[in-house]
């Protein structure tokens, strides 16, 4: 298949030896289990239990609000012991409502969902079912799945990318998960394909997974209409838009979607979670996890139950070997920095990552000698010094006319800049800070709606009570005159 | 027919053309620099800034006899977006933008006078004599019109906190 080539990228060192050979392990069951209603891109989960409740592996605790949004189950059985605020996986370190079960220890499911062959089923109840089973895609952007599902209807799709990329450092989840539950992978993109009534899927995989590919390609064999392609390993290949880039040639135009070209993108992760879902009917409880870098002693892969405190998942790898200089979720391009290790791992941990002061190498910032190596190393075709120099400005209108709304946060200008200048991080605050403007916008609109509906209120009710005073008023002298007639 | 059909067209007509002219050589001048800044103002009419309400302080903003920093909900942003739109320069260094925050009940020493809810500029507090008020959240604009008005001090204002919807990056530290 002839591949194309996204501008740009860069080819960080990818550490991802040190936890691809070994088997997945299974945690064994923690005694407490922190289970944010928030692991999704949208409105929160609205919980459905009470405290002192008993509840079974499986089962719903708090159900989804609105169109994108996912429900949360229970990833183990227990009590449930509080649900209060714990601390997020998120660099900001706020709280979050967490629903926290005690685990008693039996793991037994509650009844799933009759299952019935998935490929009798329309695509609404499929989408329905995925919704329902809380799957999000768990590549890390943890958008639910059964948005993009649909998308079917209302776009013509012609083919399904299953993301196997995993170009993030250090991560080999979905490495680990391809070679070992390679049926159940392709079991999955069956019904997904079924789902969005398109013709082909394409499993792009990075070619520094070579026992992945040969899986994978073992796996598929059976169907035509299911394609593994080796793409090149270079960084941001996993990202969407790179990734419909490689395979179609086509670009993602700005502000649309892939469906507008024709194609949806789902990680391979989502794909066995859709399997499970359909054809085991039990919703999304466990993940797999890498856990990594330089500072944990035994680095391996993990099956997680959602919920695990990331201090228990280290502990289990045997601990730091020396004191760690971050702690990270996810990769170390993309992920998010963690305030400490007291916080859950929820269902777009693809890894958690402890880096030394060596991995880290914080350098001091010197000033842009504009090289322009940033421009070179940008997949999006950005100018990032400029896009900086007007956020560090202030001047964040100007950063948006040079196209700081396509920049996907990749970091690759920060990864390359010989001046270490902290782009991306200009980037981050400069969306932050127009998303927050554009909140305040939002919120003066409507001020101002509710103040002249409030004027209109006023005004009637002026009137009414004018109206009224007439009306008592010729009442009263309509009286008189009667009164006058019947004396005279 | 034919008469009745001529006289009212020739009604319309002359009606017509009276309203246009009238509309022409009648009109009321109103600035268009005043719509315009009165359409950037927050329009809840709340008296923070010392003029009775939004359209009198537009006024004044585009006679160039109010400061640009007069609005305090609007805070810095509004300051900064008046003085590009009115071409001044202005000093922001002695505004600060306070802590955003928003009015509570509390609830235990509300006595139901219904006074808060009759000033407030959004219709945000709900209640009625002698019953408990309440502040919807969504809708109150933290101008403290109610705290003024309150014989019992139960009304507070309440720093809007900050949630995983609406926390940002700061701003990375500047280079050395």
């Amino acid at each position: 298949m002839k591949l194309f080539r996204f501008r740009g990228g860069v080819h960080p060192e990818s550490h991802k030896e040190e936890t691809g050979d070994k088997a997945i392990e299974v945690l064994p069951l923690p005694a407490r289990l922190y289970v944010p209603v928030q692991q999704h891109i949208g409105a929160p989960a609205e919980p459905e239990v009470q405290i002192g409740d008993k509840v079974l592996k499986g089962r719903l605790l708090a159900h989804s609000q609105g169109a994108i949004s996912a429900p949360i189950h229970a990833p183990s059985s227990g009590t449930i012991l509080d649900i209060t605020e714990h601390t997020a996986p998120h660099p900001s370190g706020l709280g979050v409502r967490t629903i926290v079960i005690e685990t008693d220890g039996n793991d037994s499911w509650a009844d799933g969902l009759k299952t019935i062959n998935p490929f009798e089923l329309d695509t609404d109840e499929i989408s329905a079912r995925v919704g329902a089973a809380g799957i999000v895609g768990l590549g890390g952007a943890t958008f639910p799945s059964a948005v993009k599902l649909n998308l079917g209807k209302k776009y013509p799709i012609s083919t399904l990318i299953i993301n196997g990329g995993e170009c993030e450092p250090y991560l080999s989840c979905d490495d680990r998960l391809m070679r070992e539950r390679s049926d159940e992978i392709i079991d999955g993109i069956r019904i997904m394909l079924h789902a969005l009534k398109a013709k082909q899927a394409l499993i792009a995989i990075e070619d520094n997974k070579p026992d992945a590919i040969e899986v994978m390609k073992v796996a598929a064999k059976l169907y035509s209409n299911i394609k593994v392609v080796v793409v090149p390993s270079r960084y941001p290949m996993g990202s969407e838009k790179q990734m419909v880039q490689t395979l179609t040639g086509l670009e993602i135009p700005a502000g649309k979607l892939s469906a507008d070209l024709g194609v949806i993108v789902h990680n391979v992760g989502t794909a066995f979670a859709v399997r499970t879902a359909l054809r085991q009917g039990r919703p999304l409880v466990s993940r797999i996890v890498t856990v990594g870098g330089g500072a944990i002693s035994s680095p391996r892969n993990l099956e997680v139950p959602l919920g695990t405190l990331v201090s228990e998942v280290f502990d289990y790898c045997g601990g730091f070997d020396q004191e760690p200089a971050r702690i990270l979720m996810g990769g170390p391009m993309m992920g998010q920095l963690l305030p400490h290790t007291n916080v859950p791992i929820v269902k777009g941990s693809s890894g958690v990552i402890a880096l030394t002061q060596k991995e880290v190498a914080i350098h001091q910032t010197q000033p842009c000698i504009r090289c322009g190596s940033c421009i070179t190393a940008c997949p999006c075709g950005l100018l990032p010094l400029e896009m900086a120099a007007r956020a560090k400005k202030g001047e964040l209108q100007g950063a948006v006319e040079y196209g700081l709304m396509d920049c996907i946060s990749c970091g690759s200008c920060s990864y390359v800049c010989p001046s270490h200048i902290p782009l991306v991080q200009y980037f981050n605050y400069a969306k932050g800070e127009l998303a927050a403007r554009r909140r305040h916008k939002q919120k003066a609109e409507e001020t101002r709606k509710l103040a002249e509906i409030r004027m209109q209120r006023l005004e009637m009710e002026e009137r009414a009570k004018q109206e009224a005073a007439e009306r008592r008023k010729a009442e009263r002298e309509a009286k008189k005159k009667l009164q006058e007639a019947a004396s005279a | 027919m034919i008469i009745a059909i001529m006289s009212l067209s020739l009604l319309g007509l002359g009606l017509g053309v009276m309203l246009g002219l009238a509309g022409r050589y009648l009109k009321v001048e109103q600035d268009p620099v005043v719509i315009e800044i009165e359409a950037m103002l927050p329009g809840s009419q709340c008296g923070q800034c010392g003029f009775p309400g939004c359209a009198p302080a537009a006024e004044a903003l585009a006679a160039g006899t109010a400061a640009v920093t007069l609005c305090p909900p609007g805070g810095r942003l509004l300051a900064g977006e008046l003085a590009a739109k009115l071409g001044v320069t202005a000093d922001f260094s002695g505004m600060t933008d306070d802590e955003p925050s928003l009015a509570a009940v509390l609830e235990s020493t509300c006595i139901g006078c219904t006074r808060c809810f009759k000033v407030c500029p959004t219709d945000a507090i709900m209640g009625a004599p002698k019953q408990i008020h309440t502040v919807f959240k969504e809708a109150c604009t933290g101008c403290k019109a109610c705290v003024e008005v309150c014989p019992t001090e139960c009304l507070q204002m309440h720093p809007i906190k900050v949630t995983l919807g609406t926390w940002i990056w700061p701003k990375p530290a500047l280079a050395a």
